[in-house]
């Protein structure tokens, strides 16, 4: 029995499920994933989560985080301002509903006006690295909220602007449990796109961007065409996660869209692991799954701190920092190289080579 | 004219707290190229503690600053013992997390502690008696802020300029590995600029907190530190004044000519538009190192 995965040729080496066990669990993710929504209520009530809500968050912040890990991961550029791209997807997507356009042309565009501004705070990473990248994105997340609150006319100013249920045909997904599946098949796709551009062409240049640019540029990559192509991409997928977010919460003002959730987004692709298509995926069920978890000590802490509840919101916020702080400092390549590993041990056992 | 002069008298004032908390930002950035974007925390952090001491425990107010200047220096120093030393040598990303992280935890340790009222320094520290001061108007508290920003500032600028460890910082700032084969201990070169970088971000706080009172948006101070120390070029202690100042002049100056046609608050981004204009024009700012890297 060989120990370990040895592939004899650059197709098996490069499929995405390379092994008939990997099928498998595969198949049972998914037929797991599409059963699960109708067994939720007794979920729900017995964990007193409404856990289809939660999924339905994790599935749309799945679409952003591979946004933001596409840029910050794998063409290593950071960007503070993911959250107001958001928001601009959202915006979009809801002035557009309220005006009468389908979802299904809603949508789209809402993933493309997030792209165009997305590209054009891009615009300079042409001269600008790291740091100085990350503050003049800073600066787009400042300036974009600002437009949200001040713009009353078209975005309802600090009231908020009302959103319509999401409708294809007369199919409207009004309830968690529809939506559920629409949620699910935009993490997917995002999901299957992002694995699949990490291996074309395009993607191999991210990287060649991210790991040292200078060479790449001797190679013959086009620097400032890639630079801004994955701020594109990526502003495309957070404008999609916003426009998701609209359809599914229905009101949404700029209170949502602060440096907080740009903050919050890179937190996501940091503490599940750059660059890596499963980091996504782990750091946005443990940024969701986080403050619920939080809420049970709290609530039992309640009878003894009767005031606990009062400084739950910071509460959160300082465990959210400790977490990434620890996961920096003992953890700093994420959930998915933990995941690796693990998995290698059980692959490998009893041999530990 | 007398408004034009107004504003920008309380604009410097406000522009010479930037430029404490740019010099503590340019500081770091300099000797450990660490970029600290818990640097509002640090102005929270100081103006909380000294109001406690002050205002809840009533501790004499020369006291109290000293107090919190203790405090401070040594939160700088533990902080970047525990959290920033694991990271040297970490991607620039991780190491940009981890102080946005830092500024996460020491938002939510201050909102625990003190609640989101606004507090305010009873019984007042300066006067709010209005002077003369030419044309213009200003508030006593306004002119005693701005003068202890400047002797603060120019006894950090000569600390750096003249004494043993201000030149031992310079000189790590410079090349740290030459630095340490002179032998100058880089780690307490870097423990020294983030007690100093938390110092000056303290006495900031307090300042401004003086003036308007402490609440949790002090801590947006940071935010508005990066157009200061991007005008004034990143490596620059003398940038980071003039950035600061005229960060401070900017905002107000844009914030009362724009308001009117961009519906409030303009005072919030201007500084923002200025840095994306710099960084668009002059990305390494006025007195910064031009970054030439060669193959």
């Amino acid at each position: 029995m060989p120990c370990g995965l040895f592939f004899e040729t650059y197709q098996k080496d490069q499929s995405i499920f390379p092994t008939w066990w990997l099928r498998c669990w595969m198949i049972a993710l998914g037929v797991f994933l599409l059963a699960f929504p109708f067994f939720a209520q007794p979920i729900s009530d017995l964990v007193g989560i409404n856990v289809l809500n939660m999924f339905n968050l994790i599935f749309i912040y799945v679409v952003g985080a591979h946004g933001l890990n596409l840029l910050t991961g794998y063409t290593g550029q950071i960007s503070l301002g993911h959250g107001a791209f958001m928001g601009v997807g959202a915006y979009t997507a809801g002035i557009l509903a309220n005006m009468g356009l389908p979802f299904y042309v809603c949508l789209p565009l809402a993933g493309l006006v997030a792209a165009a501004v997305g590209m054009i705070f891009g615009i300079p990473s042409l001269r600008l690295r790291g740091l100085y990248l990350a503050i003049a994105t800073l600066a787009a997340q400042f300036i974009l909220v600002y437009a949200m609150r001040n713009w009353e006319h078209l975005t309802g100013g600090s009231a908020g602007l009302l959103v319509p249920t999401a409708k294809i045909g007369s199919f409207e997904f009004d309830s968690d449990f529809k939506f559920y599946f629409l949620a699910l098949a935009f993490a997917i796709m995002a999901t299957m796109y992002l694995k699949n551009l990490s291996r074309t062409r395009t993607g191999r240049a991210f990287v060649a961007v991210r790991d040292r640019y200078l060479s790449a540029e001797v190679i013959g990559v086009n620097l400032f065409k890639y630079r801004i192509m994955s701020f594109g991409i990526s502003s495309f997928m957070v404008g999609i996660a916003g426009g998701l977010w609209a359809y599914y919460i229905t009101i949404i003002s700029d209170e949502h869209f602060t440096l907080w959730l740009s903050v919050q987004y890179l937190a996501m692709c940091i503490v599940g692991g750059l660059g890596q298509v499963l980091g996504s995926i782990f750091g946005v069920i443990f940024m969701v799954v986080l403050p619920e978890l939080l809420r049970i000590p709290t609530e039992l802490l309640t009878g003894i701190f009767p005031n606990i509840s009062d400084i739950f919101a910071s509460l959160r916020e300082m465990v959210f920092g400790i977490v990434v702080i620890l996961f920096l400092i003992f953890e700093p390549d994420g959930m998915a190289a933990r995941w690796h590993t693990i998995r290698a041990y059980w692959k490998l056992w009893p041999f530990s080579y | 004219m007398q408004e034009f002069l107004q504003l920008i008298v309380t604009g410097l004032v406000i522009g010479s707290a930037y430029a404490l908390v740019a010099m503590g930002f340019a500081l770091i950035y300099k000797s450990t190229s660490i970029i600290n974007f818990a640097q509002g925390e640090f102005v929270l952090v100081g103006g909380y503690v000294c109001w406690w001491l002050y205002t809840g425990l009533h501790v004499p107010i020369v006291w109290a600053f000293m107090i919190t200047m203790l405090i401070a220096v040594l939160m700088g120093m533990v902080l970047e013992r525990l959290m920033l030393r694991p990271m040297i040598g970490e991607p620039i990303i991780s190491v940009i997390m981890i102080t946005i992280a830092l500024a996460a935890v020491l938002k939510a340790a201050v909102t625990m502690l003190w609640g989101t009222q606004i507090k305010v320094f009873t019984p007042a520290i300066f006067s709010q008696k209005a002077v003369y001061l030419g044309p213009v108007l200003v508030s006593e508290v306004y002119l005693w802020t701005f003068g202890f920003a400047a002797v603060f500032l120019g006894v950090f600028a000569a600390f750096f300029k003249f004494t043993r460890v201000g030149i031992s910082m310079r000189a790590v700032a410079n090349d740290q590995q030459v630095a340490q084969s002179m032998g100058i201990s880089v780690k307490r070169v870097f423990a020294i600029s983030w007690s100093i970088g938390a110092l000056v971000s303290a006495v900031g706080g307090i300042l401004v907190g003086n003036i308007n009172g402490i609440n949790i948006t002090l801590s947006d101070f940071g935010l508005k530190v990066f157009p200061a120390v991007i005008l004034g070029g990143l490596e620059s202690i003398g940038g980071a004044i003039i950035g600061g100042l005229t960060i401070g002049v900017l905002e107000n100056i844009m914030g009362s000519y724009l308001d009117a046609y961009l519906g409030g608050g303009v005072k919030e981004i201007a500084p923002f538009i200025v840095l994306i204009i710099i960084l668009m024009i002059k990305p390494y700012g006025l007195f910064g190192i031009k970054e030439i890297e060669r193959v």
